[in-house]
């Protein structure tokens, strides 16, 4: 594994140093079945790690772990320096008031239309009407989704639906994004500008944000391109350069196969990492 | 299908009767503390309630006809058709208006409930509601499990009362009786007691459609499949709970009153 600085229990005593997302030694088991084993990995403040990994490797369980949807069988996890494998429901819902999170399948509001979904957290905390529909507005603009506010979900395609979903976990600027699998499912068309969403969000606000995808193309765009606020599109970082913040971990079989920079991934000797990325 | 042990069975119930007991528990405590989604309860009211009306009115209405029907039968037997009135009124108070009411709404509401939480779950909308921050018991089950208790008590006395009506047409039109005498015995064969009971059932059977029918649907697994299997469990486990809780408080009403 490379980059063992990054892994393992020692971290940076400095709060303003903390990594943003620490799991020590985290293991979950479902029916007896092991799904992740032993898993270390910090994540520091701005940093885009991308997690790659073959289907039924336990990555969407550690999005959730991350969130805290769900509770590890052992290990820590610290998410902004607390540990909320020790936290009750009530004290990670103000927890999670500081993280945004995209799933898989979008999982919008089927009930509620484009501008209640994606206010729905402002909603919740009695945010005004009127600086409500602002904000909204805001993110569906962020977006490029703004002609669909008064829409419902099933009048969306898989492309949008998923926009809205980002539209829905930035729109509180939250200091962590979990994207789990946000391209999943859609063309290669659609994948891009969901990808260039999640990059605009890198660079424009810096968020902290852990990316799961499973295609490879993916997530390299992500390590080698920029977001140029100027023009308003991605572009190839000059003189094949790749975004230091940037980081990869591959998962197999619930296990970090991979931990550190793209420089790394590309240069790793591993076998199975080889074979897997041809 | 494969074998299970028995101890592995007698866990799984043992964790699924905590399991409920834990979400029953909390959706009931969830309405003293904040926040509570009022919206969401009126919203409740007015599906279970007021979407459950016709449904609920057309039963009670032929249950009482068909027992006028039935009893006037069986008293001209012993020259009493004067005590239809009576019968049709104390057998829908105290029995057939609760269960009934209860029966049908398990089959419209608590199926309702378990396919719209089931179709949440397995579209990961209940995982995302936590991850905005929301308690999904206190956003979806506790408006439910009030909706319903109030709802089931309103539409129990609109059961009861169409039924004692449809028993007074058929009596008058179908039997010759005259509609005074119909409802004084109705009327005077009614007691303090025979109303108590007859409105204690439904705040039961009420708890138990909003409960189960939320329990099956927010442990849905395994898709669209699982929200089908979910919402079946839902109907046959609340009709079953019931008939059975209905003759548990029927005898501890019998204890206490005597009648």
């Amino acid at each position: 594994m490379a980059d063992q600085s990054r892994s393992g229990a020692a971290f940076p005593s400095k709060p303003s140093e903390a990594p943003v997302v620490v799991f020590d030694n985290v293991s979950i088991a479902f029916d007896l079945k092991p799904v992740l084993q032993n898993i270390s990995f910090q994540v520091k403040h701005g940093e885009t790690l991308i997690i790659l990994g073959p289907a039924g490797g336990g990555k969407s369980v550690m999005m959730k772990l991350a969130n805290g949807l769900m509770k590890p069988d052992s290990g820590r996890i610290l998410i902004f320096g607390e540990d909320i494998t020790q936290m009750s429901e009530k004290e990670l819902y103000k927890l999670r008031a500081r993280i945004g999170m995209v799933f898989q399948e979008s999982a919008l509001f089927d009930s509620l239309s484009v501008e209640n979904n994606v206010a729905y957290r402002l909603n919740e905390d009695h945010v005004p009407e009127a600086e409500t529909h602002e904000r909204v507005v805001e993110a569906l603009k962020f977006v490029e989704l703004e002609q669909a506010i008064a829409k419902f979900p099933s009048e969306l395609s898989g492309g949008m639906r998923r926009r809205v979903s980002i539209a829905r976990a930035i729109i509180s600027k939250p200091d962590l994004i979990l994207y789990d699998s946000p391209t999943g499912g859609l063309d290669p068309i659609t994948s891009t500008t969901i990808i260039e969403l999640v990059m605009k969000q890198r660079d424009v606000s810096h968020t902290t944000s852990l990316v799961i995808t499973h295609r490879l193309q993916d997530a390299f765009t992500l390590a080698m391109n920029r977001f140029n606020t100027q023009t308003n599109a991605m572009e190839r970082i000059p003189n094949d350069g790749i975004d230091e913040s940037t980081k990869f971990l591959v998962l197999n079989e619930g296990r970090i196969v991979f931990d550190g920079s793209t420089r790394e991934l590309v240069g790793s000797n591993d076998p199975w990492l080889r074979e897997y990325l041809s | 299908m494969p074998f299970v042990s028995p101890e592995d069975f007698a866990k799984e119930k043992i964790g699924a009767v905590q399991d409920y007991s834990i979400l029953a528990w909390r959706a009931i405590a969830n309405f003293f503390s904040s926040p509570r989604y009022m919206a969401d309860v009126y919203t409740q009211m007015d599906l279970i309630g007021v979407g459950s009306l016709p449904t609920i009115a057309l039963t009670g209405f032929f249950t009482g006809s068909v027992l006028a029907l039935q009893s006037a039968t069986s008293l001209k037997a012993f020259g009493a058709t004067t005590m239809t009135g009576s019968l049709v009124a104390l057998s829908m108070v105290k029995e057939l208006g609760p269960v009934l009411t209860g029966l049908m709404l398990a089959g419209r509401n608590a199926s309702g409930m378990a396919s719209e939480l089931g179709s949440m779950k397995v579209t990961e909308q209940i995982d995302a509601m936590r991850a905005l921050g929301t308690d999904p018991v206190r956003k979806l089950v506790t408006p439910r499990l009030y909706a319903t208790v109030v709802m089931l008590f309103f539409l129990t006395i609109v059961a009861d009362a169409v039924g004692i009506a449809g028993g007074a047409l058929v009596s008058v039109t179908m039997l010759g009786m005259n509609t005074s005498t119909y409802f004084h015995s109705s009327y005077r064969s009614l007691e303090y007691a025979d109303i108590v009971q007859g409105l204690t059932k439904p705040l039961f059977s009420a708890f138990i459609i909003a409960t189960v029918g939320c329990y099956f649907g927010m442990n849905t697994k395994g898709g669209t499949q699982g929200v089908g299997r979910a919402t079946t469990q839902a109907v046959v486990v609340s009709s079953i709970f019931i008939i059975i809780v209905d003759f548990l408080v029927s005898r501890a009403m019998i204890g206490v009153f005597g009648r």
